[in-house]
């Protein structure tokens, strides 16, 4: 295969680095709405390395489970929104801590 | 007619049983006569099975059941009878019916009159099974049996917290005799093997030589039981206390037949006090002591019943004190006629206090010589014998007792100088007694004099307390062989004389004021000496300080159950763990992915570390 | 097959018990009676004419012919695990005791319980059956089983039906013998295991673990797990704090049952397992849990004398009477053991009707505490009576089955040692001090102003009869104990003579 030959440690360190700010945001931010979009950075670096290992190997399985994770991250942000407004909605608030109570 | 000696504890025994039962249904005539009657059924039987035994003094043993058998310790429910248990149950069954009939009247009006003749006939019965007991298991069923009766009688009256308290101290201070007692018999059955009374004395006279340590131990222990029983120092106290209960009681129980018990039991295991002497001495001192104690007491006091209290105990030393030199008849002796004149002394102070509002306070008595002639009489021989004036029945006896104390051995004449002294004492302070409450002004008057079921009782024990001196006891065959010899005659007159010179005093003191006391009784020593000795030299208050509120004291401290504190620690440190981990429940996302976070790359660093180490 | 009748009926009984409270209220306490009186009258038949019960002989470990029934079925054969059950001399009089005091327990009931009546009932039989289970299962993992099935029904008596402080009661009742059953089922597995170690072959069955061989120190260890577990039952000094909360909060029935016959399985398990099973371990042991024993007496006596509540004062008198028991076991001689074994019997009885008084006081008083009483002989002569004779008899008064009991005991262990028996012949007086001072302010003293119109009622013909059986059973055992000695003197006898020649070496 001709053109860009990047290593593949150097696109599993990109997802690292990725995943890595995904969890970062996941931890600190306290709006619901970023917490969402740092889960969705997790599954693209995730998606990224399985896009890579496939790459590397002239494997398809590594496409295949991109477009699963990509309907899986679709379907997330779904749910993800819509209890994202039930929770603006009850609380008056984006802020993740507020909703710390078992029952509302 | 050996073989119907069990009909006697039987039938009180019944009657109680009947007694309890119907006490709420049954008339009182039919009470009385119930209570009564059963004991004079026992009494008559008494008097057969004796007549029997005194033509053929043959002793012999009845087995009812075996009580328990376990391996080799078998007891049975038997009895044993011979001349001494024949005393036992003559003095018991004919003084209980005289007692039983002076309480017909004493009792009238009573609310539980049948409750009463309940306990009193229960006490009869356990009473006579405790002399008739073969082997010392059942001796000890009526040894607790009577303590049991003694506790509800004296307590009778249980609306009264004094009298509970009276009653429970009665129980619990014998107690402590009974459970040195009862380690007694563990000693003896583990050593000897067996608990039958004439048995074990023979096995004992095998295994064992005179001046051994374990016949000493067990003597000990078994007079543990005896002094306990007995209001002997230094488990008297609480006799003057249980004079709280009806008058017959005192009479019966607390005079004539249970406190004796002690004097009982050393005298059926005398094989085994022979085999330790240092037991017998400490017998014989802890008679004379009990007895002079009690004697001062007794003169101090100005309660009528807690006077023939101190005066039984003091009396009971005597016994004590017969048995410590040997004289076991004429220790026994004088529990016979000891039996008569207190019981006489006593139903003659229930007869006074029936009649005279529940007096107790001789200074407030006075003058009833008149007034009431039969219990004067009465008082009069009862105190003569109590003071063994000669001629009476308690003369013979301690007479006998202090002689014998002379020819003591090891210290005889100090015992024998001791017995005098009380000897002295008890003269002084019965007919001060006499003296204080039948002659002089009278201060109280009386609701009129005894009638026929109080006067008949007092009659009988009167002339029993003349006479009784002359009585010869079948015991010659239970005990060993006196000696024989005699003290010099000097000896016996001093006896004699002594007695006489306290009536002289006490007639010199109380009545004609002649010899007046009030300068000594006022000195200073003189007030601490009467506040001691009233006191019963302070042994009560001693003990209230050694034992019963250090008791209070520990269960106050342990109610709430120290233990469980422990418990409650483990308790505590769960909550604090449950606390901790409580918190970090916070509910807030951020946090446990943080977490989770941080274990994922703890656990893998952790692996990596191994894998690595592995390789 | 007539011991696993006996267990189906009471635990049918339990259901039938729940269900007919739709007939109506007073329905499932006739039932329970009618239940434990059916199985009463199944035993005595089945035994009735059975030539072995006069001639009891000694039932041998390796021959279980030789006991009085034998059962085996069973169950989880890859484990060795059977429904194993017998009955020898000692296991039929816990057996009769458990089914006597059952029926008087649901007569102590008859009025007191207020709500979930067939619960209740169900719940009483359920215990029982398991009690019953426990007496006779000689497979290990189904006496666990059978402990574990009388002690939940146990926990819901005391915190459904209990006092004001039930909950906590309840609760630590719970935690403290399920803990120590949990202790015993490790001693048991790793028993099994060291046995199949030993053997090649898994088995929970009483026969096959008697003479398991093992290294002194494991057997130390294992003999601990099951002597905490039955000492807690017992209860031992210093296991003994769930007792007094416990009995204090149980319903009136519960008290019962837990006084009368809970408490013996724990010296049943003693006599049974913890001694023989590890013979030598448990010499070594005797000293200390005689030690613990001569504590409890005294320990127990004291803590009785300071209470002011009239239930847990007789709990108290339980922890003091118990430790005769503990004292009579690790004595391990025939007089002794013959103690032990009185003094489960009389004990249960005269527990079992102190406690029903004290629940007829608070029927009556709605109090325990004996501050609020005092003079109640008078309005009561006939309940005054009675207590009195219970109290004389749990002071030990000879005569009654108490002290034939404690004699036995403290003879037999004065051979072992005279200084123990010193200090536990304390427990005599103190004894003496408690007892009679539960009577002074209960039923003697002024009579309290506050109680004068309360229009109390005396025992009355159902309460006069249970307490007759009661009294008659303690005379009876105090002056003819023989009957009781002989059930037990063959098995007792075996277990000596099994256990003196494993001390062999």
């Amino acid at each position: 295969m001709e053109g860009l030959n990047i290593p593949l440690n150097h696109i599993l360190l990109v997802s690292t680095l990725l995943f890595s700010i995904g969890m970062l945001g996941l931890m600190i931010r306290r709006n619901i709405i970023f917490i969402l979009m740092s889960l969705e950075v997790m599954l693209n670096a995730a998606a990224l390395a399985f896009v890579a290992a496939g790459a590397h190997w002239g494997q398809p399985d590594g496409q295949i489970i991109f477009m699963l994770i990509l309907t899986v991250a679709a379907a997330e942000v779904a749910v993800g929104l819509g209890l994202v407004l039930q929770v603006q909605r009850r609380f008056k608030t984006l802020d993740m801590d507020s909703a710390n109570r078992m029952r509302g | 007619m050996g073989d119907m000696i069990w009909l006697v504890p039987l039938i009180p025994m019944l009657s109680s049983i009947l007694l309890m039962l119907g006490s709420g249904s049954l008339p009182r005539v039919i009470i009385g006569l119930l209570g009564v009657c059963s004991v004079g059924a026992a009494a008559v039987l008494t008097l057969l099975v004796g007549l029997d035994f005194l033509a053929n003094p043959q002793p012999f043993q009845m087995t009812l059941w075996t009580w328990m058998q376990v391996g080799n310790f078998s007891p049975g429910i038997a009895f044993y009878f011979d001349g001494l248990t024949l005393v036992m149950m003559s003095v018991i069954t004919g003084v209980g019916f005289l007692i039983h009939l002076f309480s017909t009247e004493f009792m009238e009006e009573d609310v539980s009159y049948a409750r009463y003749f309940a306990y009193l006939n229960m006490f009869v019965a356990a009473m006579l099974v405790l002399v008739m007991a073969d082997n010392l298991l059942l001796l000890y069923l009526g040894w607790e049996g009577v303590g049991v009766c003694s506790y509800l009688l004296v307590g009778f009256w249980y609306q009264n917290s004094a009298n509970g308290q009276a009653a429970r101290k009665a129980f619990v201070v014998t107690r402590i005799g009974d459970t040195a007692m009862a380690l007694g018999l563990l000693l003896l059955f583990t050593q000897l093997g067996t608990l039958d009374i004439q048995a074990m004395m023979g096995v004992a006279n095998e295994q064992w030589q005179v001046g051994d340590t374990l016949p000493l131990i067990a003597c000990l222990l078994l007079l543990g039981g005896a002094v306990g029983k007995s209001a002997q120092l230094p488990l008297h106290t609480w006799l003057p206390d249980a004079m709280a209960g009806p008058t017959p009681v005192s009479a019966l129980i607390h005079a004539a037949t249970m406190v004796t018990a002690g004097v009982y039991l050393i005298a059926r295991t005398n094989g085994l006090f022979l085999l330790a002497p240092t037991a017998m001495m400490i017998v014989a001192l802890i008679g004379l002591a009990t007895s002079l104690m009690a004697a001062f007491t007794a003169l101090m006091q100005s309660d009528i019943k807690r006077i023939l209290a101190y005066s039984t105990i003091s009396q009971i030393g005597y016994m004590f004190l017969a048995l410590g030199v040997g004289a076991w008849t004429a220790g026994i002796f004088h529990l016979m006629t000891h039996a008569f004149f207190k019981a006489l002394l006593f139903l003659g102070s229930g007869a006074i206090i029936h009649y005279l509002h529940h007096e107790h306070d001789i200074f407030k008595m006075g003058g009833l010589r008149s007034k009431m002639p039969v219990t004067f009489w009465s008082f009069m021989i009862g105190s003569a014998a109590l003071a063994a004036l000669p001629m009476t029945s308690g003369f013979f006896s301690k007479d006998q007792i202090l002689l014998q104390a002379y020819l003591q051995p090891d210290a005889g004449p100090w015992l024998w100088l001791g017995g005098l002294l009380g000897a002295l004492l008890t003269a002084i302070y019965s007919f001060r007694l006499v003296f204080v409450v039948f002659f002089g002004e009278a201060k109280t008057q009386p609701d009129g004099d005894t009638g026929w079921r109080m006067a008949l009782p007092l009659v009988v024990l009167c002339g029993l307390a003349m006479v009784g001196g002359y009585f010869i006891i079948p015991v010659a065959e239970v005990f060993p062989v006196a000696s024989g010899e005699h003290p010099a005659n000097w000896v016996e007159y001093v006896s004699i004389s002594v007695p006489l010179m306290g009536l002289l005093l006490s007639y010199l003191i109380f009545h004609s004021g002649q010899l007046n006391v009030d300068k000594l009784v006022n000195s200073s020593l003189g007030q601490w000496l009467r506040r001691f000795w009233h006191s019963g030299w302070g042994i009560d208050w001693l003990y209230d300080r050694i034992f019963v509120r250090p008791y209070y004291r520990l269960s106050g401290i342990m109610v709430n159950e120290p233990i469980d504190a422990i418990y409650g620690l483990i308790v505590a440190i769960n909550q604090t763990f449950n606390h901790w981990l409580a918190e970090s429940q916070t509910g807030r996302m951020r946090w446990y992915i943080a977490s989770m976070v941080f274990g994922l790359i703890l656990v893998l660093t952790l692996a990596l570390q191994i894998s690595a180490e592995a390789l | 097959m007539v011991m696993v009748n006996l267990i189906l009926i009471l635990l049918l009984g339990g259901v039938i018990a729940m269900l007919s409270e739709r007939a109506g209220e007073n329905i499932p306490r006739r039932v329970a009676l009618v239940v434990i009186m059916l199985d009463l009258a199944y035993l005595l038949s089945e035994l009735w004419g059975m030539p072995s019960l006069t001639q009891l002989q000694a039932p041998m470990p390796d021959d279980p012919s030789t006991w009085l029934m034998h059962f085996k079925a069973q169950w989880i054969p890859a484990f060795g695990i059977s429904i194993e059950l017998a009955l020898d001399g000692i296991s039929l009089l816990m057996v009769l005791l458990t089914l006597v005091l059952g029926a008087i327990a649901v007569s102590a009931s008859w009025t007191d319980i207020a709500v979930k009546h067939g619960f209740f009932e169900a719940n009483l039989l359920w215990t029982l059956a398991g009690v019953l289970g426990v007496f006779m299962a000689l497979d290990l993992f189904l006496f666990f089983l059978f402990w574990e099935v009388m002690l939940i029904p146990m926990y819901f008596m005391i915190a459904i039906w209990g006092h004001e402080n039930r909950g906590y009661a309840a609760m630590k009742f719970f935690i403290f013998t399920q803990a120590s059953g949990l202790l015993m089922l490790v001693a048991t597995l790793a028993l099994v295991k060291v046995n199949h170690s030993a053997t090649g072959q898994w088995s929970f069955s009483y026969f096959d673990l008697l003479n398991t061989p093992m290294p002194e120190q494991t057997a130390h260890w294992l003999m601990l797990g099951f002597f905490i577990a039955f000492v807690v039952k017992l209860p031992a000094f210093p296991f003994h704090t769930w007792l007094p909360d416990a009995h204090t909060q149980a319903p009136t029935a519960g008290s019962v049952i837990l006084a009368g016959i809970l408490l013996k399985t724990g010296a049943y398990g003693l006599i049974r397992f913890a001694v023989p099973l590890f013979p030598e371990a448990a010499l070594d042991f005797s000293w200390t849990a005689m030690a613990l024993g001569a504590a409890g007496v005294v320990y127990g006596a004291v803590l009785a004398f300071s209470q002011s509540d009239f239930k847990r004062l007789v709990a108290y008198s339980s922890v003091s009477h118990m430790g005769f028991v503990l004292l009579g076991v690790y004595a391990w001689n025939e007089l002794a053991l013959q103690g032990a074994v009185m003094q489960m019997v009389a004990h249960g009885f005269s527990t079992a009707a102190l406690f029903m008084i004290a629940g007829s006081l608070q029927e009556r008083l709605h109090t325990r505490d004996m501050r609020e009483m005092g003079g109640l002989w008078q309005q009561m002569p006939r309940m005054g009576a009675v207590a009195m004779f219970f109290v004389l008899a749990s002071l030990g008064l000879p005569g009654l089955g108490n002290f034939v009991a404690e004699f036995l005991v403290l003879l037999g262990l004065f051979q072992i040692s005279p200084w123990i028996t010193a200090v536990a012949a304390l427990g005599l007086i103190t004894g003496a001090i408690y007892s009679l001072i539960l009577m002074q302010k209960s039923f003697q003293g002024e009579p309290n102003p506050k109680l004068q119109d309360h229009g109390l009622v005396d025992f009355a013909g159902r309460e006069m009869l249970t307490m007759t059986v009661m009294m008659v059973a303690l005379i009876g055992l105090g002056l003819y104990p023989q009957p009781v000695l002989d059930m037990a003197q063959p098995v007792l006898q075996s277990l000596l003579e099994m256990t003196s020649v494993e001390a062999m070496p």
